[in-house]
Parts: C-alpha cells; structure tokens; sequence
C-alpha cells in the first residue's frame, strides 16, 4: 500500500532547519534528476538525491535513515550541474551533522584493522573523521 | 642555462610528508629546475582536510586561516615577496581556497576568526591559493618542453584529475567538464594523452575508509575506461585518488577478476622522469607497480 | 480664476482610510476654490458629469480632481475637460489613493494629512496651469521592418496591404528566417517550406515594399514620424534583377564550402543560392570563399553566366531613408550546444542539435537521406535553457513540441525506432498542444522524465551513451543512442541585441528585447514608434509570432494612419528677457532641440520635454510647460502646509516614466512607507534643478529624494548623469552650511523594484530623522546660495 505522507508544521521545520544549515534554498530544487544521473555513488544509495531533497522539501525527517547522505563523496559533481544552482553536497552534509552533532558517530575509526589504519594516507583518515565522526 | 629563481611559500600538508612523499620530491625538483622555489610554511598545520559545508560551522575554518597567517609572516620577514600559496595535494588546495574565498567573502566571519585566534596577527585576506599546476601553466609555452632530456614518446597516459581541483566552480582551476590542464603538462614531456571523460569522475575520496568496495567499483569504472582508450598509465595530483586507484586495485581484481593492473603516478613524477633525475627524485615506490617496462 | 475641487471615494477604497469629508473642507478653505464636490466614484459618468456641470454652471477655469493615480483616468478626464470648453491641461490629479489610502491604510489620520496636502499642492499648481492647447505633429506613412523572418514578412505584408510604404531589411541573403529550415510545424505538421514559400513571394510581388536583403542596419536617429536610417547593402556580386537562377555557375565553380542553410550538413559552392526557396531567388557570391576578388583567380562562374549578371566589382552600398515608425522583427540564435560540454557535440557526429534533425527530416522525406539516422534516438531538452549553469533562467516555450514533433515524425517513418524524449516538465501550453503530446504518446514516443546528467560517446562504435535519472521511478538509466539530439533553447540572436544597440532598446533579464508593459502593451517598446515582434521579444512559436507581428503592425498603423499625432505641450521654452544668449544651454539638450540666434529658441518638433536643460542655464531664462519654475515652487511651498513643529518632511521627485508608476505599484501592494513623504510628478529627475532643491530645503524640506528610469531604459539619454550632477552640486551647497549633504538621493529605478523603493525612501526618512529637522537658521536664504556645477 502506498504511504500517506502527512504534512504539517513539523515538516516545515525540518525544511527550515535544513535550508538554513546548508544555505540552500532546498524549495528551488525542481526534480529534474540530474544530480542522481551525475552521482557516482548513486549505485551503492538507497535513496537517489533527487529523491533526498524531495524528502527535505517534504520535510520528512526519516531521510536521516538514508544511506544516501553518508555515501555523499563530497565530490560536486551535482553541485557543478544543477540547473537551478543549487549545492547539493552542503545539503548532504547538513543532513549528516544533524546526526553527528547529537554525538552519534556513523563510523569507528578504531575498529578498522591496524595495517589499513597504517596504509591509508592521513588525508582519508581526517576526512572521514570529518565527515563520519562528531 | 638555469633560470631566475622566483620563490613561493609553499604548503605541503600531512600527506606529502608520508604517504605521497614521492609526489613531493618530484614536485620540489622540477619546480627548482623550472626556476621555482617551494618554500615550505613554517610551523604549518593540518589544513582541515575537507571544507565544512555547513554555514554554521566555523570552528573548522580556523585550521586553514592559520596557515594562510603563516604565509602572511613569511613575506613580513622576508622569507618570500609573493603572496600566492602553492599547494600540490588536491585536498589541501581546495580547502585552503575555499576558507580563503569564503572568510575575503565573509569580513564577519574573519573577524570571528581573527578574534577567536587572538594570539595570532590578524588574518588581512591578501594571500591566494593556488595549485602547482595552475603555476607550470602560467610559464612560457615551451617553458617545460625546452627543459625535457628524455621525452616520454610513445608513453600513452590518462590524466585523471578528481573532483577537487575542478569543483566547485568558484575553486575549480580549469573547465569541471572538460579539464586540459594536466593533459598539457604531459605533452609537452612528450606522453601521448588521452581523452577520457572518466577522468573527472569522483574515485571515491574518503568513502574508501568505510566503504572500500564502493570504491573499488568506481576505481574499476575509471581504470578500465582508461584501459579501453589505449592508456598506459594514469596520472593524478591528488594523494588520495592516487592511493584508491593504485591500492584499490586489489580489492578491484577481487570483483572483476580479469581485471588488468595500471600504474598510477603523480605527474610531476612523469615530469621528474622527462627531466632526466635520477630514481630518488623520480620517487617511485619499490611496491608500485613497476613502471620500468614504460620507461626504459 | 475659479478652481473647482472633486474628491473620489473610489467605492471606499479611498474613503475607507481617507477622511474624504475632511479633504474636501479643507479644500473649501483654499483660495480660489469655488466649488468642492466628493462622490464615490469620479470616473463614472455621473463623476464627469459633475466635472462637466462645474465648467459649465460654475463657470470653473481650472479642475482639480483627487482620486487614483492619473495612469488611470486623466485621459478620461482630460476628455470631459475638453469637452466642456477649456484647455484639457488646466487639469490637476492629487493621487490619494495609491499615495495616501493605499499605502498609509494603517495610519488614517497620516492618510488624510497628506491627502489634504496633495489636494493643496495640486491646487497650488492649477493655479499656475496655462491653458495650453493640444500639439499635433505630422506623420507619414513608412515603416522600416528590421528582420525578414516569418515575423517580419507578415508585418511587411500587413502594412503594405494597408496603403504603408514598407522597407524591410534583412541582413541574410534570402528572408525566410528559421522558420524556411524546418520540416514541419506543429501541432498541425504542415510543410513549413511549403506554407511559408508563397508569403515570402508576396513581398517582392507587392509594390509597397522595398525588400533590402544582405543589408545591415548601420545608424538610426530621429524620432516618431522622422526616424532616418542608414542601411549598408553588402556586395552579392551577382545582379539579382539579371541572375535567372539557372545554377551553370554553381556547376562551375570549384570551391566547396559548408552550407548554412543545411547547418553544416551539407556543402555548397562560393557562388550559390541560398536556399531552394531564396527570395530574391537569385545567386549570391560568397567573398570569403571565392579563390579570389582582387585579383581575380578564377573567373569560371562569369564565363558561363548569360545574362551577365556576375559583378566581381560590386561594393558595399550605403542607403539612407526617412521612416515614421520601426517594427523590429530580428528573431533568435539557437543555443551554440558547444556550451553545454556534458552532452558531447564536438566529441561525436552522432550527438546533433534540433536544427539538423529538422534537416535530416526533410532530406529523407525527399528520399535522398543526407546520413543515417538509426534505430534508437534520444531528445535531450531544455539544453541551453532553465539551466543557471550555462546563465540561461529562461523556458525556451518551443522546444517540448519541436521535439514532440520530430520525435513522433521519426517514429512514423519507421516504427521500429526506439524514439525517447528526456524532459524535465512537459510543456504543452498551446491550442492543440496537449492533443498533439498524446498523439506522439500513442505513437509509441517514450517520455522519460528527467534532465540528461551526461553523455559519453565511444570513439569505436559511434554508439552515444546518455545517463538520466527517470525521476518518477527513481531508477538510474544508462542506455546507448544511435543518435542524440539535443533540444537547443532560443536565445536573443545577435541581429537582435546589434538593434537594441542602435535603437537604445530596453532589454529584460533574459536578454530578449523588453515590452513596455507586460500586459497591456506587449508589442511596444518605451521608444515612440518603435515596435517588436516575434522571438526578438522572447521566445515563441509561429503563430504566437504571426499574431504579435500583425499587432506591431496595428500599433504602427495606429499612430500613422490619422496623419498626425497628439502630443503633451510639455516642451521647453524660453524667458526671453532673461535669456542672455550665452549659448551654455545648446549642448545639454539630448536631442539637439535647442538652438542659439541671439538668444536661446527650443525647436518644438524635437524637444521631447525632460527638462535636462534647464538646470544649465545660468540666468534661469529656460524653463517647462507643464512643469513650469514657477508652478514647481509652489508645489513644493504647498508640501509643507501641514508640516508641524519638529517633524520631518521628505520630498520624493518622480520622474514619470518609471518612480511614479513604481511608487503606484508599492500603494496598490499595500506597501507601507514613510507617511511624511510628498511626492511630486515630474517628466524627468533632470528637471529638478539645483534652485529648486535648494528652494525646498529653505521651505522648510529635511530630504529631497529624486528617482529616475534606469539609464538604459529611460526615454532621456544622459538625465541620469545630469541628476548626478546637480546633486553633487546642492550636497556641496548644504556641506558649506553644516546640514548633512546626504539628505538628498537619488535612484535608479524599474517599476517593479517595490522593495528597493520603499527602502530607499524609508532610508532617507530614517536618516533626515536621525539628523533632525533643518534650523530656521540654516534654512534661510539656501535658495539663494551659489551652486557650482561640474562636468
């Protein structure tokens, strides 16, 4: 059976807050999809991105469930092609730091083996305590 | 003859210094050879590594404007007369660029930082970052050519240049659709380009700390695409897209087990070689593919 | 002198704020005032005949009404004036409502307050009305038409079919415009060549038009009913009354070049025709291509030419004619899809615009195929348009039935093509369009919904690979094309912004060329007698563009066919007496209309009445009907009755053009602004001169605000440079006396800035507030301080 999306002032805070982390006027977005064709992660996703700022324009929290916005690279692709401007990886990011300012880590650093932790440059390292870490 | 030598403060970042040596060595040697001094920052800190993107974040920003005081207090004594920071890793390039951009952007949010700094000299906005390839391609057309000993004829290589020195727009350092910068570089030490529009898509970046097969899948996408227009070799700027395109090949051939091996440099490595150094200063990696067999 | 006084309630939407009842005792106190009447609604007929009764059982001489802005109804009133025997410019209109009622609707007592005082400075200025008679000027009958696309031909032939004489110009060889290129049309699939090839043989077939093809359009000045324009007939070496077209010459000559008409897709020679369907339809000779002029290489195409029409010799001609009114018809340039770098043009053959679709299409309709066109096609749309990344906000309107065409006529052909359309919202706006969406759906066109993310091409196979996102389903598509068209938007062509150029034309934020009102004024231009049609004005299809160019044609033939034209009186003259013929004046009129004998004299055919002049004069000698020295300061002095003891006042001077209609705009919006502003009507900032700044300031004004049209589309070149002017001179005039020199401002306005208005006028009030009132002592005798313009 198809969901029932309710709509009240909740959703609309959600869209707020968002907006105002990422400075993006999420509203602007309009569907065309080319960010998800442009996405290189959009394979490993479980939602596209389009289908994200639907749910942030929606005001439907449960896109904090997505694996979408940790697999986000930050790597603009979608930022350098949305033809309404719009900059999708801040959005990204402010979906995640609303998980990791709440001290919730998505992934731990000390749980990776030792000789990847030696392998890897420092670079990967910092970047995704960064971007996984609070 | 050599040429005048005209200095630049010069930012290396973590990673240059350990994993990616090699791409430092390469880089501070032709550079000399080019007339161009890189002279480290003192006392230079990590850069943040990634921008922060979220507006409300400014304690991130601090690390990077620290440095670019540092570069600030370099000209005052007298150590450069030049106010643009070089830097060779992507990453570090487009966080440096993006804080400047964003705090010469924002006098607000300077002034939060200059006063949460307060044991600093203030940050004045006057420095500008830019990457090493943005200098070689600011010299003389023949500048780099002239100064090949062992041209790199017949060497077929794909220039693969990332995400971070094309995007965003406002940082990006030639077209994010169709960059050439890299491409030129490697010509005129005589390689044979190819075209191949993988080589701006993302190799993953961070994600190969939580997510390597993800990775593998793209560094696969990317490499054989190469493979398939006839390269040779990849070559990248970026530490990090060169440690997921050559050491995630393993986990590569794991998925696709026909997959072939590739071998992955920094270009200033290709130019080291072109130079004539010797292998100290060409700084090939005993482990790394053996590149031997392309470059007698 | 008896001056009659008639309050509007304007059925409560001004009473409902205004004490209407208190405006009109106040006006039964003024001096003069004979008679005071309110009623509901003024513009009524039984409004004007109250107006009428008042001339005519009271013997009124002068009239002031106050109701809605004079946008609205002076035309109406002017008429009833003029009716009942006097002159219709001893007419005044107070606007309290979309000054007053409208924007102070919180404040009632502030809205009656300024009311009363608009009410007193209209009747101040009555008092001063001359009653001047109507100007007519003469007008002919000749129309320039620039472009001969579809939208210029069907002007040129509606015009000439009505008895006007027609030169149009068209830069291209044949006219035709795009419309001679494509295949079919929708939604109806006509032939396009077909029903547009006997329109293009009506124009050198009717008399009343001079077609002037591979002309460029050099100079144009003057001004309605004078507009002389300079053309530059480039050299076609071949004599098209000679040229028989029988094509030995084409046979002949040895160079091959790319044909334009086909969009590259095929090659012509450097002597050719332009089309199948050219008219004139004679041979040209490309002197780019051609092995040589000078000296003559070659020769082979006058060798065989039998009537002799070749002329390696021929030179660019200029042509100069006098035309009374313009219709610009230049159309569009396609968007140059090498812009758009992720779709891929320059890196495979099998990547094509729209354009060479509809050429491949009437090729292989012909049965002589120019390539092949494959089993699998994809439409890739709004490339180069909606897509901030290439600076392009615009919908290009045509392109999702172009490709609803196309599409569908390449499935028909052959229903074992695979034919997608990728959209990203499906527009069909149009008379038949929605029925013309669903028959390409049942003919098996698929329509995928999302924007093209990339396409790769494979230098191998020549297979296309596009990646999108199908956004109903949210699934990630990759599949490879045969060939891939890309539906590229319409832009502004470069005819179009070279006319702009020439004729000061305003241009909106896309780059098209600007309407002068979007609704009610969709074919005119803010420069008398120039009109625009077609895609010049935005993009559209063929009959949106055949409709505007019969309604250019209309409005062209509105204004000539009487033979004359009504003009306000508002023209600059001179005090001879106070004229010493110094001659400073004659270089500050934009148009050349003042003249030096042995004084000063104003040519009453070019004045357009912005007052510019005026302020250069030293002795005070120019002056404006309508706007009169005299009447302006006893404007300003009646802006102050009501002032009270430390309260500020603010004088807004706006030019007619655009502040007054904009600040109407902020009181229909129910905008609020500062209460304490008064604001005057006048044809031009420019008009306000450093005196009478300085005459407000002593009359007791604590800021003066002027706001002029933006530059580039004011009817006034160069009045924003002399607003510029005279206020740097009056702010150094108020620095040598210690009062703030920032308590005047000017702007630049388009009348839909609303907010940048309110803001700049809430600025200044904040300020002059912030500053205080002007001492008794610092005002007196202001008007009188010396003020020193400079260049």
């Amino acid at each position: 059976m198809a969901n029932r999306l309710m709509i009240s002032t909740g959703n609309e805070e959600f869209l707020e807050r968002i907006s105002e982390m990422s400075g993006q006027i999420i509203t602007l977005c309009e569907q065309c999809g080319v960010c998800s064709g442009s996405c290189p992660m959009v394979s490993e996703m479980d939602i596209t991105p389009s289908q994200m700022m639907r749910m942030v324009q929606l005001g439907q929290s449960e896109v904090l469930r997505a694996k979408t916005i940790w697999l986000c690279a930050s790597c603009f692709t979608c930022t350098v092609r949305c033809p309404r401007g719009l900059d999708l990886s801040k959005v990204a990011e402010a979906l995640r730091q609303v998980i990791l300012r709440q001290a919730v880590d998505h992934i731990d650093i000390k749980a990776l083996p030792r000789d990847e932790l030696v392998e890897l440059p420092q670079i990967a390292l910092v970047a995704g305590m960064r971007k996984f870490t609070g | 003859m050599e040429p005048d030598i005209h200095k630049f403060p010069y930012y290396p970042g973590c990673t240059l210094k350990t994993t990616a040596r090699n791409f430092e060595v390469s880089a501070l040697a032709c550079a000399k050879k080019l007339g161009i001094e890189l002279v480290e920052l003192p006392r230079w800190n990590c850069c943040g590594t990634v921008f922060s993107l979220t507006d409300d974040d400014l304690i991130h920003h601090v690390a990077a404007v620290r440095n670019l005081i540092r570069v600030q207090e370099m000209n005052r004594d007298g150590m450069v007369e030049e106010n643009r920071l070089v830097t060779l890793c992507s990453m570090c390039f487009n966080t440096l660029k993006r804080v400047n951009l964003l705090v010469k952007e924002n006098p607000e949010n300077l002034e939060k930082i200059n006063n949460f700094m307060y044991l600093e000299d203030d940050y004045e906005g006057n420095v500008e970052v830019i990457h090493f390839l943005e200098l070689l391609r600011e010299l003389d057309p023949g500048a780099i050519s002239q100064r090949v000993e062992r041209p790199l004829t017949g060497l077929r290589v794909a220039p693969y240049y990332g995400c971070l020195m094309l995007r965003p727009r406002e940082v990006g350092i030639d077209d994010p659709e169709e960059p050439t910068i890299q491409g030129a570089i490697l010509a005129a030490v005589g390689a044979e380009v190819i075209y191949n529009s993988y080589m701006k898509v993302c190799c993953g970046s961070y994600q190969t700390v939580n997510d390597k097969s993800a990775v593998a899948r793209l560094v696969y996408d990317i490499l054989s695409h190469a493979q398939a227009d006839g390269a040779q070799a990849i070559v990248t700027s970026c530490p990090l897209c060169a440690y997921n395109l050559d050491s995630r090949q393993k986990e590569v051939r794991e998925i696709y087990p026909d997959f072939e091996q590739i071998p992955v440099f920094y270009f200033t490595q290709l130019m080291a070689v072109a130079f004539g150094f010797g292998a100290d200063l060409c700084g090939f990696d005993p482990n790394q593919l053996v590149p031997e067999h392309l470059l007698k | 002198m008896r001056i009659g006084v008639y309050v509007c309630h304007c059925g409560g939407n001004i009473s409902d704020t205004v004490d209407v009842q208190a405006v009109a005792s106040f006006a039964e106190n003024q001096p003069d005032v004979v008679l005071v009447r309110d009623y509901s609604h003024m513009c009524s007929e039984v409004g004007q005949k109250m107006i009428w009764d008042g001339i005519t059982d009271h013997k009124l001489d002068r009239v002031v009404i106050a109701a809605c802005s004079p946008q609205f109804h002076e035309n109406t009133f002017m008429a009833t004036v003029e009716k009942a025997g006097l002159s219709p410019y001893v007419l005044e209109i107070a606007n309290i409502r979309e000054q007053c009622a409208w924007p102070h609707f919180d404040l009632p007592e502030a809205a009656t307050e300024k009311a009363k005082d608009l009410v007193g400075m209209s009747i101040a200025k009555a008092r001063l009305d001359e009653a001047l008679a109507k100007r007519t000027m003469p007008i002919g009958k000749r129309v320039l038409v620039v472009g001969g696309g579809i939208a210029g031909i069907q002007a040129s032939l509606d015009l000439a079919d009505a008895g006007f004489k027609v030169y149009l110009v068209e830069k291209e060889p044949t006219i035709g415009g795009k419309m001679a290129k494509l295949s079919r049309t929708f939604p109806t699939e006509d032939c396009a060549a077909c029903i547009l090839s006997p329109k293009m043989a009506d124009v050198p077939a009717n008399p009343n038009i001079e077609l002037l093809t591979f002309t460029e359009i050099e100079e144009i000045t003057g001004y309605l009913g004078n507009y002389e324009v300079t053309v530059v007939k480039k050299p076609r070496y071949v004599d098209t009354e000679k040229c028989t077209a029988c094509g030995k010459c084409t046979e002949v000559c040895p160079v091959v070049v790319p044909n334009e008409y086909e969009e590259g897709l095929t090659s012509r020679k450097a002597i050719y025709l332009p089309s199948p369907i050219a008219v004139p339809h004679s041979f040209i000779l490309d002197d780019q291509a051609c092995l040589g002029l000078f000296p003559m290489a070659c020769e082979r195409c006058s060798e065989v030419c039998e009537p002799n029409a070749i002329n390696y010799d021929d030179t660019p001609e200029r042509v100069k004619f006098t035309v009374d009114t313009i219709i610009v018809a230049t159309g569009f340039d396609i968007f140059d899809a090498r812009g758009k770098k992720v779709y891929g043009i320059e890196h495979s053959r099998n990547v094509i615009t729209a354009l060479d679709m509809e050429r491949l299409i009437v090729h292989a309709s012909e049965g002589k195929p120019l390539r092949p066109i494959g089993k699998r096609i994809a439409f890739i749309q709004c490339v180069g348009s909606r897509d901030e990344q290439v600076g392009n906000e615009h919908c290009s309107r045509i392109c999702c039935m172009y490709a609803t065409k196309l599409s569908q006529l390449l499935k028909r052909s052959d229903p074992s093509r695979d034919v997608y359309v990728f959209y990203t919202d499906l527009r069909a706006y149009g008379k038949g369009f929605e029925e013309y969406y669903k028959r390409a759906q049942r003919t098996g066109v698929k329509f995928i919904r999302g924007r093209v993310a990339e396409v790769n091409s494979s230098s191998s196979d020549g297979k296309v690979t596009l990646k999108v996102e199908d956004t109903l389903t949210r699934q990630i598509i990759e599949a490879d094309f045969d060939l891939v068209v890309l539906s590229v938007g319409l832009l502004p062509g470069e005819g179009t912004k070279q006319i702009a150029r020439i004729l000061k034309l305003a241009e909106s934020p896309d780059g098209f060329l600007q309407e002068a009102h979007p609704k009610f004024r969709p074919v005119d231009t803010l420069a008398d007698g120039v009109f625009i049609c077609g895609c010049a004005q935005g993009p559209k299809d063929i009959p949106d563009t055949v409709a505007q160019a019969s309604a250019a044609s209309s409005r062209a033939i509105r204004l000539m066919n009487k033979g004359e034209y009504d003009i306000a009186p508002v023209i600059a003259f001179v005090h001879d007496d106070l004229c010493n013929g110094c001659g400073e004046c004659i270089g500050h009129c934009p148009f050349g209309a003042l003249v030096l004998t042995q004084t000063a004299s104003v040519n009453e055919a070019v004045c357009r009445g912005c007052g510019s002049c005026i302020s250069s004069c030293p002795t005070d000698a120019l002056d404006l009907h309508c706007y009169t020295n005299e009447q302006l300061l006893a404007v300003v002095r009646a802006s102050m009755d009501s002032k009270q003891e430390g309260e500020i006042r603010i004088l807004v001077f706006a030019d007619d053009q655009t502040t007054y209609r904009l600040a109407d705009n902020v009181g229909t919006g129910k905008l609020s602004y500062s209460s304490q502003t008064r604001i005057i009507r006048v044809p031009s900032g420019a008009r306000v001169t450093p005196k009478l700044m300085l005459q407000a300031f002593e009359l007791g004004a604590d800021g003066i605000f002027i706001g002029e049209s933006e530059e580039k589309s004011s009817p006034y070149p160069h009045s924003v440079a002399t607003i510029k002017k005279n206020v740097a001179a009056v702010r150094d005039a108020l620095s040598k006396r210690n009062i703030e020199p920032e308590r005047i401002r000017y702007a630049e306005f388009v009348t839909v800035m609303l907010g940048a208005f309110v803001n700049q006028l809430n600025g200044l009030c904040d300020f002059a507030r912030s500053c205080g009132p002007i001492s008794a002592d610092q005002r007196r005798g202001l008007a009188h301080d010396q003020v020193e313009l400079k260049q």
